[in-house]
């Protein structure tokens, strides 16, 4: 069986040679705090605070984090939903960073987006038709045989019927309604599309339908992904490479199979300790070991000095307080942000003397 | 579900030692509606003892929560036809009137909803709403006492400076704090059975694993039963003794939390633990979900509810379609509504499903 799998896993795109599709630098994004009498600004909540990541075309970027890391924003802010406060995004060599509305459209076609729930994400008053044609009639593509057919074909490529055509969203299911969405992002044949918890509102059952229909297309399409959830199954799941983010920084950032092996920086560790098994067995024998973070995820109105992730972690010394670990690459293709990164094996042995 | 199944599901139940706490006898709750009558649970028993924990599974629109809001009485009778037994501690909750049913919630039996942000009243102080709940079912208690008691609780359930945050309102607590306000709130009046309704789906996970360790304490601590409903199954055999599938308001399957996980007898199982990607396991190159979408309460498939999107419904030679299964006895205290041959079933399980799992 394991021979099989191995065999049948799609290897991680290579290519470190090719040019990135994305490139991202020293993103940042402080929605401003204003109060008083004369609106002047107090503060900033710093959603994202200086994120360098790159993207290949073709490959999946997983974005993971607890709510409120910043991981949405980041989202809306490559998909340029929102203006940055400083850094810089490069698509395909171009800098995007401060294009305005008019200039980005044209970009638009490259980059699409998927939003999380389908019930508040599609208008109600219009029909399939409508929402899945938009994007032909927003950019006035007109393409071969009609946007109706386009809009067809597109239903078909998703998994629904073309006869949908005519209905409005709310006789739909949930996973029915993402795959519209999922339809209306393929539109113009996007060359990346960047999906914000794509599955986290749907059951289990639909939640692997729609996982694998993001998997067909990225094959059919040579689609290149970034995907944000939270949830770190789903995310190992899809993704050829994974970036792990806390209080708007990113932590730790590597190919999916030596994160998942190998979790470097304590809050990677922690998290996926965190995450439920669903063998009774394990709970009985009491043979798991279970990092229980304390507390919460501080403000990022008042980041901690340092790492950010010292209030919580269970390694932190004085240096983590005074100085911020920089992102730096411990193995290849293997970043982490932390002093004290854990061993290289599995984690188990720096878990036991932790 | 009929009589027969009543006897085996009695016979099964003391596992915790002596009569169940609670249990549900063939419970039914069917709505009126403009599109007709939505069957939201449909003949659903099980049996709970104190100091154990059921786990109810199943996807959205299944029945879970109609049942546990049923336990609690908090379906107006206008709309809902509520029928069966709900026996706490020999009580028929079904029978009794709106205002017993209102002396024993919060007492007796007590319950954690999902969202804490809007199950909680956000113009009050967290302090005011346990207190609240303290003194509705201890009218002798003094305020003074009553407040004791709040910061008492939020102590026990982790709260940091709970003699300070007892004043605080809702929207300043975190996300994860309210849910241990929530199951402060909840306990305060020592309840003998605890449901929580998908207590840890709002959080982070890193939050959630707190949570459920704290149910687990508090549960030791008091002994109490408890009923967690939620679609994760990594949630569930976290927590639970036995478990409870559901699908299309019936349940489909229903053991313990081992012999479940291990040799899940219904097609249904097979697709949750299937469609699920998991941390534990080696990585597969593709998920394998339930095809279709699960079916309208109105228009309930006939036969099994599940045939539609069952892979091996040809294979009970169109029973599945016309009669609905009942719920047998496939391993002590385990059982499961399959037309589905039992040895065809295991053959099945054993060939196919397992080496997927």
């Amino acid at each position: 069986m394991t021979d099989t799998q191995a065999a049948t896993i799609p290897a991680p795109a290579p290519a470190p040679d090719r040019q990135p599709l994305l490139r991202v630098t020293g993103l940042t994004r402080h929605f401003p705090i204003h109060s008083g009498l004369m609106r002047r600004q107090t503060g900033a909540v710093r959603a994202v605070d200086g994120i360098d990541f790159t993207v290949n075309a073709g490959e999946t970027l997983g974005v993971v984090g607890e709510s409120g890391c910043g991981k949405s924003t980041m989202g809306r802010l490559v998909t340029r939903l929102d203006e940055p406060t400083a850094g810089k995004i490069e698509f395909e060599g171009t800098d995007i960073t401060h294009l305005g509305v008019g200039a980005m459209r044209p970009l638009r076609r490259d980059i699409q987006m998927i939003f999380q729930d389908p019930y508040s994400s599609l208008n109600p008053r219009h029909t399939v038709g409508t929402i899945v044609g938009a994007p032909f009639r927003l950019q006035k593509a007109e393409p071969e045989g009609g946007v109706k057919k386009a809009v067809q074909e597109l239903l078909e490529l998703c998994g629904l019927s073309p006869e949908h055509y005519n209905r409005y969203p709310h006789e739909f299911s949930g996973g029915q309604r993402q795959r519209i969405g999922i339809a209306r992002a393929l539109a113009l044949r996007p060359r990346m599309i960047v999906a914000d918890e794509p599955v986290s509102a749907l059951d289990v059952s639909i939640q692997a339908q729609v996982v694998n229909l993001l998997d067909d297309l990225q094959r059919e399409l040579g689609l290149t992904y970034l995907i944000i959830a939270h949830d770190l199954s789903v995310v190992r799941h899809v993704s050829d490479r994974v970036a792990v983010m806390y209080l708007g920084k990113i932590v730790e950032i590597a190919d999916r199979d030596s994160l998942y092996r190998a979790p470097m920086h304590p809050y990677t560790t922690a998290l996926m300790s965190a995450v439920p098994v669903p063998d009774p067995r394990r709970r009985q024998s009491g043979g798991r070991e279970r990092i229980l973070l304390k507390g919460d995820v501080p403000s990022p109105i008042n980041p901690p000095s340092g790492c950010r992730f010292r209030t919580r972690c269970w390694k932190a010394q004085e240096i983590c307080a005074t100085q911020e670990p920089p992102l730096v690459a411990a193995t290849a293709g293997h970043q982490v942000a932390c002093h004290f990164p854990e061993n290289a094996v599995t984690g188990d042995g720096a878990r036991a003397s932790a | 579900m009929t009589e027969l199944q009543k006897t085996p599901a009695r016979a099964a139940a003391p596992a915790g030692g002596g009569e169940p706490y609670l249990s549900v006898r063939d419970l039914r709750i069917h709505f009126d509606t403009d599109d007709g009558l939505v069957r939201s649970v449909d003949g659903v028993s099980f049996d709970l003892a104190k100091g154990r924990t059921l786990g109810i599974v199943g996807e959205s629109g299944s029945g879970k929560s109609v049942t546990s809001l049923g336990i609690m009485g908090l379906h107006r009778s206008k709309r809902a036809r509520i029928t069966g037994e709900i026996r706490l501690d020999g009580e028929d909750l079904v029978a009794a009137g709106p205002d017993r049913v209102r002396e024993l919630r919060g007492r007796e039996m007590a319950m954690i909803f999902q969202d804490p942000l809007t199950a909680m009243h956000p113009y009050y102080t967290v302090g005011q709403q346990i207190v609240e709940a303290y003194r509705v079912h201890h009218p002798q208690a003094t305020k003074k006492q009553a407040r004791a008691r709040a910061v008492e609780m939020l102590d026990r359930v982790g709260i940091p400076q709970p003699d300070r945050r007892v004043d605080d309102y809702p929207h300043q607590f975190s996300g994860g704090m309210r849910q241990r306000a929530m199951i402060a709130m909840a306990l305060v009046n020592d309840p003998s059975l605890l449901i929580a309704d998908e207590p840890t789906t709002a959080l982070d996970v890193t939050v959630q694993a707190q949570i459920l360790d704290l149910i687990r304490d508090l549960q030791e601590e008091f002994g109490s039963a408890v009923i967690i409903i939620t679609h994760d199954l990594g949630v569930v055999a976290e927590l639970a003794d036995d478990i409870l599938v559901m699908y299309g308001g019936k349940c489909v399957e229903r053991g313990p939390a081992e012999t479940l996980f291990d040799s899940p007898e219904h097609p249904y199982t097979w697709g949750l633990l299937g469609s699920m990607p998991r941390l534990d396991r080696e990585l597969q190159e593709r998920l394998v979900p339930v095809k279709g979408t699960p079916p309208s309460l109105i228009n309930v498939p006939s036969g099994c509810a599940f045939h539609p999107r069952c892979p091996y419904a040809a294979l009970t030679g169109g029973r599945s379609t016309e009669e609905t299964p009942g719920l047998t006895e496939v391993a002590p205290g385990h059982h499961a509504a399959c037309h589905l041959a039992l040895s065809e079933r295991h053959r099945i399980f054993t060939e196919e499903i397992a080496p997927r799992l």
